[in-house]
């Protein structure tokens, strides 16, 4: 027996030394040029044989096949390196690996010049998710109103809408999924700003230009608000909500293969509760009361498709009283019934390898029943002979209807070429019934064609360049336009970025002030932006600086023609200048997630009925805002808090002397500040495979009651002037909210406010 | 005769199990199988999943070298997204190993489908996204994890892998946030049981845990 061992170890010895010396080692080291790469997994491709390189770049590894084959070498971020070699059996190879940096969606720069982006992959600390937009004090839940705490929008308290770089609200134009909304917020009353129509958590991305943005988006000079709607819910869910100023609940159903899902919600709001409380400035014969209602489907119509259904309906009424500033003991009436009906429908789609599609169609049919007119003391309608134009009926029927058509093509690495059309159609009827039964019926129909084409091209991952432009063609004014629009970004390290933007922008003269005045030869509105940024972002910490300048041309000018503001010319011209810091850190101090953001401007414009050019009554020198948040883990406690503040903005009594508008008053109001906080109780947060979640809120808007002005309005002869203030000085809500059926706590802090 | 016939069918168990695999491949495997009980660092868990990953890539048919690679690429994410506050988001430093990892699991549930083990490293790969963004992806990835997690236990409740990944679950996360270092020591335990009994199919099926089981449970001593 012992022998035959022997021997076969023997036998093993010799085979064992033979596959020895019949290897060859192969080395070396691994760089980009520049650096040494860890962690690089090379391999002799079809067999097992490589190795990983080290902490100083370098690898060896030994193999005992002999003749040809192929060395690989790939890293995450570069691009796949392939070498031939010869293997003999014997010695040492010695091959140093140069590998090349790969232009991804990750590592490029990003074309960034006058836009805030989140979505939810790419560089979620530089902006604002769903959960920052509820979370954000002052905000009050509302989209825009978080938006308000970035910088470039104003602080405009007395009307919805952003006000963007010196820029009228009706110069940003929002989107959802590519087509344009025509009736964002909800109507609006004289002096109180209302709500967006749509909760922050219908939207996964949000872009927010504030400038120079791209040549898929048109007729909005200075700002673009893109946002993008989620697609299939995690699981299905029932949600349920109660609150100082209403009710609310939901249900989502997802199917069981995961690709569809269907679902609805409805929410019935009604402020008298909270106005029985929190005492306003106006006397309500009819409290705001909403019904706001939607109803949705989304279907993965393929591997990467997506088809996506938004249906929204809410019928909403109020009807208040002021005291007059006109007459010493009469009131003024103001009533608003409202019917807004929203449908979009969209469709995303891979074609083939290199293309892709995009198409959406969104109609809108909105319907507001305004009543204006005075009252006595004893709450009697009356119209008083001076002061009769006060009395009218509104009725305004309007029918949107927007189509989007784009493809893409994937260029070379990451750069893409995208083209397609745009079309938006509006059809807006006035009737206009005065005091005496008198009935004046307007109706304006109106097309606008675009088309537009856009490239994005990535020469390395530090340097890439947007070029695009729109061809717009209007059939109110008869006019067609062609629109540049260019930007520049360059990575300076890791980290920092510089980017440069330039863009025409124009924008049909808006509706209300057309048909113009004695067939007046209207144009395009045009503005031209130039932007330059500095911005460096870490998964923790963004800073970001930007300095813009704005010019205006053909801003159109109005005249008054049968007691109605009406466009004349476009012989107003503007421009605005500043900069704009932001400042967002969520590591430094423990839980605490704060940012903090500041604008400089400096505007004039000459336009509507302004005599001349001048700091319009919308646009503050100075606005800031600071925003904390804070998780206090073992109270399951969220304190959000929020500081905005506005520098005291212009004000001005225009008046018509028969020939020519002048300045009858001005002068500018106090600073605006606002302190606003929020709680958040989630006592469920954590608990493992809870069905049912709960959230209470508190939130207290200007916590400390100070006294904010935000202009002010003159009587009808213009003797006397009123200051215009926020309905009431502070404002508390309280509210409950329940999810079934997940753990998920952001259903339910949806529709908080 | 009763052991004999054991130990026969044990032989014939095994050979079956083994004949599909050449045994170059069982014994390049069973080199890189045994180095994952000592590996504790991202690096090393990096190199193993390189060196898995060149062996599945050479036999383009066998499961356990993509699961083993997909395994290493998780193990090694996690260890590079641990530790920072929810606040954070590593996501540009972990996905690059969840997106790896991802596509190996892929390919190995290509050639072995309803596998309790290919869920599990599914649970974790679910978790290392969450890990990247906590504050933005638990909504998405929490209940993922949690679906990957229930699917491993119902194909197969045995798993003591799947009581391992709970444990942890309750181990690491904060008390606040439904943590229990106490239900977790139950989990650790019930784990430490189902291995007693555990035999894995063959040298090279998963086997992995012992060691970490018996380590944090070392630490309620």
């Amino acid at each position: 027996m012992r022998p035959t061992i022997q021997i076969l170890v023997f036998i093993l010895l010799i085979c064992v030394s033979d596959l020895l010396s019949a290897q060859t080692t192969i080395a070396g080291k691994v760089t980009d040029k520049k650096n040494l790469l860890i962690g690089v997994s090379i391999t002799l491709k079809d067999t097992y044989d490589g190795a990983t390189s080290d902490s100083s770049g370098k690898f060896s590894f030994k193999t005992s096949e002999k003749g040809e084959f192929i060395l690989t070498a790939t890293s995450v971020g570069y691009r796949p390196f392939e070498q031939t070699i010869k293997l003999e059996g014997k010695g040492t190879l010695t091959i140093d690996i140069v590998l090349k940096e790969e232009v991804t969606e990750l590592s490029a720069v990003v074309l960034s010049a006058g836009t805030f982006e989140a979505s939810d992959k790419k560089r979620a600390a530089a902006v604002l998710t769903p959960i920052d937009i509820v979370t954000t004090a002052s905000a009050n839940g509302d989209v825009t109103g978080a938006l308000k705490t970035l910088p470039g929008a104003q602080q405009v308290g007395e009307q919805e809408g952003l006000f963007v770089r010196g820029g009228t609200a009706e110069e940003t134009k929002i989107f959802i999924d590519g087509t344009l909304v025509n009736n964002f917020f909800h109507s609006s009353s004289p002096n109180i700003a209302s709500y967006g129509r749509f909760s922050p958590f219908l939207f996964k991305g949000t872009v927010f230009s504030t400038g120079g943005y791209s040549a898929l988006y048109g007729q909005a000079l200075s700002s673009a608000l893109i946002l993008e709607s989620i697609d299939l819910p995690d699981r299905t869910s029932a949600s349920l909500g109660v609150s100082i100023i209403g009710v609310n609940g939901g249900y989502q159903s997802l199917s069981k293969n995961k690709k569809s899902s269907w679902g609805g919600a409805y929410s019935y709001t009604n402020l008298a509760p909270a106005f029985a409380i929190i005492k306003q400035k106006q006397d309500y014969s009819q409290v705001p009361v909403f019904h706001d209602g939607d109803v949705n489907f989304r279907i993965k119509t393929s591997a990467t498709g997506m088809l996506k259904y938004y249906g929204y309906f809410s019928k909403s009424r109020l009807d208040y009283t002021v005291n007059s500033i006109d007459s010493l003991g009469y009131l003024d009436r103001f009533g608003v019934s409202n019917f807004n009906t929203f449908h979009n429908l969209s469709w995303k789609e891979k074609l083939g390898k290199r293309w892709k599609m995009y198409a959406g169609i969104s109609y809108t049919l909105n319907q507001d029943d305004i009543i204006s007119g005075m009252q006595d003391a004893n709450k009697n309608d009356v119209v008083l002979d001076t002061l009769k134009l006060k009395t009218f009926d509104l009725d305004l029927t309007s029918n949107y209807f927007n189509g989007k058509l784009i493809f893409e093509r994937r260029l070379k690495g990451i750069s893409v070429i995208r083209f397609g059309g745009e079309y938006n159609f509006s059809d807006e009827r006035s009737g206009y019934t005065i005091y005496n039964g008198q009935k004046f019926d307007g109706r304006l129909k109106a097309t606008i064609k675009s088309v537009f084409t856009e490239s994005d091209i990535y020469l390395t991952n530090a340097l890439a360049a947007k070029i695009g432009g729109r061809v717009e063609q209007s059939s109110l004014i008869d006019k067609t336009n062609i629109a540049p629009r260019f930007s520049l970004a360059y990575k300076l390290s890791k980290q920092a970025q510089a980017s440069l933007a330039y863009g025409i922008f124009y924008q049909t003269p808006e509706s209300r002030y057309l048909p113009s005045a004695s067939a007046a030869n209207l144009v395009f509105m045009k503005a031209t932006h130039y932007i330059a940024q500095y911005m460096k972002v870490t998964s923790v910490r963004t800073f970001r600086a930007e300095i813009f300048y704005k010019k205006y041309d053909n801003l159109i000018k109005t005249g008054l023609v049968g007691g109605r503001d009406m466009a004349i010319n476009n012989n107003g011209f503007g421009d605005a200048k500043g900069f704009e810091l932001f400042w967002r850190d969520k590591k430094t101090i423990k839980n605490v997630d704060y940012w903090i953001s500041y604008s400089y401007l400096d505007t004039k414009r000459d336009f509507l009925n302004f005599p001349y050019a001048t700091n319009p009554n919308f646009a503050a020198n100075h606005t800031a805002s600071v925003v904390v948040k804070k998780f206090v883990q073992p109270w399951k406690m969220q304190f959000n808090g929020a500081y905005n503040y506005a520098s005291g903005r212009p004000y001005y009594n225009i008046r018509f002397d028969g020939s020519k508008y002048y300045f009858a008053d001005m002068g500018k109001v106090q600073d605006y500040h606002n302190f606003s906080v929020a709680f958040n109780y989630l006592p469920s947060i954590g608990k493992e495979n809870a069905k049912n979640f709960v959230v209470y809120v508190l939130s207290i808007s200007n916590a400390f009651g100070i006294k904010q002005v935000y202009g002010y309005q003159y009587s009808y002869n213009g003797s006397r002037k009123e200051q215009i203030v926020p309905p009431s000085r502070v404002f508390v809500y309280i509210g409950a909210f329940f999810s079934f059926g997940i753990d998920r706590s952001q259903q339910t802090v949806d529709r908080l406010f | 005769m009763k052991k004999t016939i054991l130990i026969l069918s044990a032989i014939f168990v095994a050979s079956f199990s083994f004949a599909q695999m050449p045994d170059k491949f069982v014994k390049a495997m069973e080199s890189k199988v045994a180095e994952i009980d000592t590996t504790h660092t991202a690096q090393g868990f990096t190199d193993l999943a390189n060196a898995f990953e060149r062996i599945a890539d050479a036999e383009k048919n066998q499961w356990l070298a993509y699961y083993y690679a997909a395994y290493c690429n998780a193990s090694a994410g996690s260890l590079i997204g641990t530790g920072g506050d929810m606040m954070t988001s590593k996501a540009d430093k972990t996905d690059p190993y969840a997106d790896k990892a991802d596509k190996q699991i892929g390919k190995a549930e290509e050639l072995m489908k309803n596998n309790s083990e290919i869920y599990v490293v599914k649970k974790m790969i679910a978790t290392l996204r969450l890990l990247g963004d906590p504050m933005n992806r638990y909504m998405t990835y929490g209940p993922e994890a949690q679906a990957m997690l229930d699917e491993a236990k119902k194909l197969n409740a045995e798993n003591p892998r799947v009581y391992i990944l709970e444990a942890q679950d309750k181990y690491f996360t904060p008390e606040q946030f439904g943590g229990n270092k106490e239900e977790a020591k139950v989990l650790f335990e019930k784990a430490q049981k189902l291995f007693e009994t555990f035999k894995p199919e063959t040298s090279i099926h998963p086997n992995w845990g012992r060691s970490q089981v018996a380590y944090l449970l070392s630490l309620y001593k």
